[in-house]
Formats: C-alpha cells, sequence, structure tokens
C-alpha cells in the first residue's frame, strides 16, 4: 500500500472529481464527498511526508510490473511516467492537501446557496490533482500535463461565479495567461527532449550542458513559471484571480500559483543544477524579481479600496519573498563557503515562508470571505464596526494580520527573519526592501483592520451575526496553525524544511533516483 | 530536542526565542496596567461628559464622519503620485498587456542569460 503512495494521491482525488457530478441532486452530499476526499488525500500526505522523511526519495513507475522497476528490460534510458517524490515534493504535496481540506471544510457553507456545487467541488478536487501531479512528477512531459490540469480547473472555478461580468473576465484572463505559460513550457520542454531525447528530469539534469539551446529553454521555462506564480511584472492575473475566485477555493489556488514556483525552484536546482557555475545569475535575477514583486505588490496594496483585492496584491509581494530567499541560496550556489554561511538558510526561508504564507493568507482571504458573506460587499469604505458582530473573524483576522506583517509570535516572522539576515548578506539593499515591505503590510493591514472592523457600527449591517460554524472552525484552524508555526519553527524547519532544502540541493541523491541508476 | 530547542529558531549570526518575546510582553503589560490604574477616576462612560464638543455646532451621526479606507494614507499616497502614477499605467487590466509583460520579462532573461552578463 506505502509503496502505492505516490500514484494513490493522484488517483483518489481524480476518482472523487468523476464521482462529485453523480451527487447532483443530494443536497449537500458535493460538500461532504470533497470534504472525506480531501481529508483522506490529507492522510495520505501526512504518510507520504512521514515516509520520505524516513526511507529517503520514493520512486513509482506507472505500467511497470513492479511500481520500483525504473528501467524496462534492454533499455539505457527511462521511458516511462516516473512519479519522483523527495522531501520538497512532499511538502508540497502536504501544503496542497491542507489547503484543499481547509479550503472544502470553509466552502461547505460559503457557497451553499450557490447553483452548480457538484462541478465546484469536481474542479476543487481537479485542482488539488493537478497540483499534486505537478509536484510529485519526475517527468517534464507529465509536469506540462499536470500544470494545464490545475490552470484549467483553475480557471474555470475563478470564473465559477458566471453571473458576476467580472468573475467570468477574471477566469478569461486566467486561462489566457495559463495557456501561454504552459505551451511556452511544453515549447521548451521540446527544446530538450530534441536535444536529449528524454523527458525524465533526473535523467535529463545528468545528460545537460548550457548550451545556447539549453539557455533558452531555461529562460522560456524561469519566465513561464515566473508569471504562474505571480512575479513582476507578470504578475498582473493575480488580483484578478484571487479577487474573484470563491473564497473556499482561494487556498487551493494559492498552492496552486506555489506550485509553479516549486516548479522553478525544480528547474533551477534539479534539472541545470549540474551547471551551477551558470545559474549564478539565475540567482541574482530571482533575487531581483524578488525584490521587485514584494515592494510593488505591497504599494499596489496599499490603495485598494476591495478587501479582497488588497489582500490580492500582498499575495503578489510575499511571493517576493520565497524569491528572495531561494534566489540567494542559488547566488551563492557556486560558492560551498556561502553556501553554508548562509545560502542553505536563506533557502530554508524562502521555503518556510511558502508555508506559512499559505497557511496566513488562506486565513485572510477566508477572514474577506466572512465579510463578504455577511455584508454583500467587498468595498470598504462601505464596512464598518463589525468586530462587535464577528469577534471569530475578527480575531482570525489579527491573527492573519499579524503574521503577514511578520510580528511576533507568529509564523510570518520566523520565516522572514531568516530572510532579511540571510539577504542582508548577499546584498544589504535585499534586507531593507524586505524590511520596507513589512512595514507597508502592517499598514495596509491596519487600514483594512480600521475600516472594516473597528469604528462606529454601520447602520445596515445592525442585523449581521458571525459566519456559519463550518467557516469558523476552517478560520481557527489556520490561525492556530499561525501561532504553532510561529512557536515551534525549530520542529517545522527541522522536519519539513531542511530537509526540503537539502533535497533541492542534493542534486546527486535525486539523480539517482533512490539509488536504481 | 529539548522544548526550549523547539521554540529557538536559530538563524546565521543570531537566535529567536518566542519565550523572550512573552517576557517582554508581559512587561509591557503591567507598564501598561500601572499608568492605567493611575488614570482619572472621574471619567464616567455614557454620560455628556464623554461627548465631542466641536466649538458648540451641532456633532453629525458618527457614521457620517467616520473615517472611510479611501481616506487612509491620503497623504502618502499623495506624496508619491509620481510613482502611483507609474504603477497605475503598469496596470491596465488588458490581458494583451499581460502577454506583452511576459514577452519583455522573458526578452531580458534572454538578453541576460545568453549574453552572458
Amino acid at each position: 500500500m506505502i509503496e502505492h503512495l505516490p500514484a494513490l494521491m493522484i488517483a483518489v482525488p481524480l476518482f472523487g472529481a468523476f464521482v462529485a457530478p453523480l451527487l447532483k441532486k443530494k443536497g449537500s452530499a458535493p460538500a461532504v464527498w470533497a470534504m472525506i476526499i480531501t481529508g483522506v488525500t490529507l492522510g495520505m500526505a501526512l504518510l507520504l511526508v512521514r515516509e520520505v522523511l524516513a526511507q529517503g526519495m520514493m520512486v513509482y513507475v506507472f505500467g511497470a510490473d513492479s511500481p520500483h522497476l525504473v528501467l524496462p528490460s534492454g533499455y539505457r534510458v527511462p521511458i516511462r511516467i516516473i512519479f519522483e517524490v523527495d522531501a520538497i515534493g512532499a511538502f508540497m504535496a502536504l501544503s496542497a492537501t491542507l489547503m484543499s481540506f481547509i479550503g472544502a471544510m470553509y466552502s461547505y457553507s460559503h457557497v451553499r446557496n450557490e447553483t452548480g456545487l457538484e462541478k465546484y467541488y469536481a474542479l476543487l478536487l481537479l485542482l488539488e490533482v493537478g497540483i499534486l501531479g505537478m509536484v510529485l512528477t519526475g517527468d517534464l512531459f507529465n509536469l506540462f500535463v499536470f500544470l494545464e490540469i490545475a490552470g484549467i480547473a483553475g480557471s474555470a472555478l475563478v470564473g465559477f461565479r458566471n453571473y458576476r461580468g467580472e468573475a467570468s473576465e477574471a477566469g478569461i484572463k486566467y486561462l489566457i495567461v495559463s495557456a501561454v505559460a504552459s505551451l511556452m513550457v511544453l515549447f521548451s520542454i521540446g527544446l530538450l527532449y530534441g536535444q536529449y531525447g528524454n523527458l525524465n528530469i533526473a535523467y535529463l539534469s545528468t545528460q545537460i550542458g548550457f548550451n545556447t539551446v539549453d539557455i533558452i529553454a531555461l529562460g522560456i521555462l524561469f519566465t513561464s513559471f515566473a508569471m504562474k506564480c505571480g512575479s513582476v511584472p507578470t504578475h498582473h492575473w493575480v488580483p484578478d484571480a484571487y479577487t474573484e475566485v470563491p473564497s473556499g477555493i482561494n487556498p487551493t489556488l494559492l498552492v496552486a500559483t506555489y506550485a509553479s514556483l516549486y516548479a522553478l525552484f525544480r528547474v533551477s536546482f534539479s534539472l541545470f543544477g549540474k551547471v551551477s557555475s551558470g545559474m549564478s545569475s539565475v540567482g541574482w535575477i530571482m533575487c531581483v524579481l524578488g525584490v521587485l514583486t514584494m515592494f510593488i505588490g505591497v504599494t499596489m496594496a496599499l490603495v485598494q479600496k476591495d478587501v479582497k483585492r488588497l489582500m490580492s496584491y500582498h499575495a503578489i509581494s510575499q511571493t517576493g519573498y520565497m524569491l528572495l530567499g531561494v534566489g540567494v541560496g542559488l547566488a551563492v550556489l557556486n560558492d560551498p563557503a556561502k553556501l553554508a554561511a548562509f545560502g542553505r538558510d536563506a533557502m530554508a526561508g524562502g521555503i518556510f515562508h511558502i508555508i506559512n504564507h499559505i497557511i496566513y493568507k488562506s486565513l485572510l482571504l477566508m477572514t474577506a470571505g466572512a465579510l463578504f458573506y455577511v455584508t454583500g460587499t467587498r468595498n470598504l469604505n462601505e464596512m464598518g464596526g463589525l468586530a462587535r458582530k464577528m469577534p471569530y473573524t475578527t480575531i482570525a483576522f489579527i491573527v492573519g494580520a499579524a503574521a503577514i506583517s511578520g510580528i511576533p509570535p507568529f509564523n510570518g516572522f520566523a520565516s522572514k527573519f531568516l530572510i532579511y539576515e540571510t539577504s542582508y548578506q548577499l546584498s544589504p539593499i535585499f534586507a531593507i526592501f524586505a524590511m520596507v515591505t513589512s512595514v507597508l503590510t502592517l499598514a495596509s493591514f491596519v487600514k483594512v483592520f480600521a475600516s472594516a472592523f473597528l469604528g462606529p457600527p454601520v447602520k445596515k449591517y445592525e442585523e449581521v451575526t458571525e459566519v456559519p460554524r463550518s467557516m469558523v472552525v476552517a478560520m481557527l484552524i489556520l490561525a492556530a496553525l499561525c501561532l504553532l508555526f510561529g512557536l515551534f519553527p525549530n520542529v517545522v524547519l527541522d522536519k519539513l524544511v531542511y530537509p526540503a532544502v537539502d533535497a533541492l540541493l542534493k542534486l546527486g541523491s535525486y539523480q539517482t533516483w533512490g539509488g536504481i541508476l | 530536542m529539548t522544548w526550549i530547542e523547539s521554540l529557538t529558531l536559530n538563524s546565521p549570526s543570531g537566535f529567536w526565542n518566542p519565550i523572550v518575546w512573552l517576557v517582554f510582553l508581559v512587561i509591557f503589560a503591567i507598564i501598561g496596567y500601572l499608568i492605567y490604574s493611575r488614570g482619572n477616576r472621574s471619567y464616567k462612560p455614557n454620560t455628556d461628559q464623554v461627548k465631542p464638543f466641536l466649538s458648540g455646532n451641532k456633532v453629525e451621526d458618527v457614521e457620517e464622519i467616520r473615517v472611510r479606507a479611501g481616506d487612509i494614507y491620503w497623504g502618502f499616497i499623495e506624496a508619491l503620485k509620481g510613482y502611483y502614477d507609474v504603477l497605475m499605467r503598469m496596470h491596465t487590466g488588458d490581458v494583451r498587456d499581460y502577454i506583452l509583460w511576459y514577452l519583455g520579462l522573458g526578452a531580458i532573461i534572454l538578453f541576460i542569460l545568453v549574453g552572458g552578463v
């Protein structure tokens, strides 16, 4: 059973997605079904993490007589679809399944009054399939296929409230951006396949040189994944998509975005890791994009009046921290002394920030969804005094806002602390931008808190009450995680983050496919 | 790993422990309480004493005079008007521009990588 976990991680939510439409006329059955499936997948992800951390990388070969039979008889290179699950893949899978479960739980009440819920939950599960496929596969073409699945499911969910013109527009924009990015990914995969005749990432990384065609492929892959993860200046689709998608989907859509970030890291460290001396420029590009992303994102957030749009710009801004942290590691990849001194810790900060951000940004977007649920508007100018009416949402918002602003003892501080210190050692300018961004983040969340939750009560909201229990529970779970990850950073770093960082850094063990090649 | 180690975050040049933060919080809370406890005891809530006084003018309904989100940081945004003008021009909302930005970024990255800058 355990050896089939990588395949089951895809098969279970895929099965769930196909069954969901059959529950069309069964009331809340599709919601309960989605919670069961995402819950089972979360359980499997925990098992997968435990297995990978204990036994090392898991290799799963589809269609082979034995799931570990990597090379068919008589062949010298792998030709089958192979899943290669190392610590970073398992880390991302855990993030994806956790957020899908929380999102399904929140959706139970949040979208109860919408129509077409069987499609909603089928798409949520398909989005989960797409993310899990991206982070577990060891095959470039497979990566493209799952990228497409996630892109199509995501765009359908962004446009789910099709009675809103803005939602349809955002969905189409997301679809176009996803299609352009993934087709360019396919084009660069073609460039690599044409040269090396293989699609397996580990195998390609042993063969790859750094000729002009390779560099062009790398440049296109970098740009495409940068656009998909919402890096400035290709971030424009993010506010549209995150604002219009139902809040229950926000957590999963966030992880889908970071699956592209994972792909960017995988390409930089695993696929092209062998040519580490040439990757220093890529690391610097990543750092500069990171700084631009965090600063432009936060300054755009500061002027927003739509609460979800404001938070969406913050999502862009926080992506900058991840790019900066991992970019610092990539910039010093060919310098063992600097890598040991601060590069590995910088990467730990960047990767720790992924899970921290997924937790607190999902929480914040859910609080925005809760505000919309009770007031029917996302316009901050029309809100006020809601803290008295929605105490749990207020507490959840305060925790999320403190975490995203890097205020201790919440989780955002722990990862930002590592990023500040380590990026300072590469260039003090980077650290200054990172800290100024945190101050501006706090400023914009003070604006949200003051205008939505504080102030005199607004007459038209006299009758509003706290949101339903399932939404409150989902928000409080995430708020608790913000505090736990902040109080026990060392546990998360030791058990999840540093193994993930080492999986990216130790290219040799990735290339050996668990010692088979 | 002991419980205190699990609370400690080590970085390349230092460490962080939330216990230290909590100790400071408690100290500041005590100081805050001491200041509060020396406050004016003649304060009476829900009386005319706490109503705003605007030189004898009629005070408008609080809902009408509250500070709205669009007004917060007005000065900051006004001071950075030039910067925001550029940013707003960048965010057209036109999907064709999104693709142009993608092509522009790709061209710059390829120029740096292929050109060996």
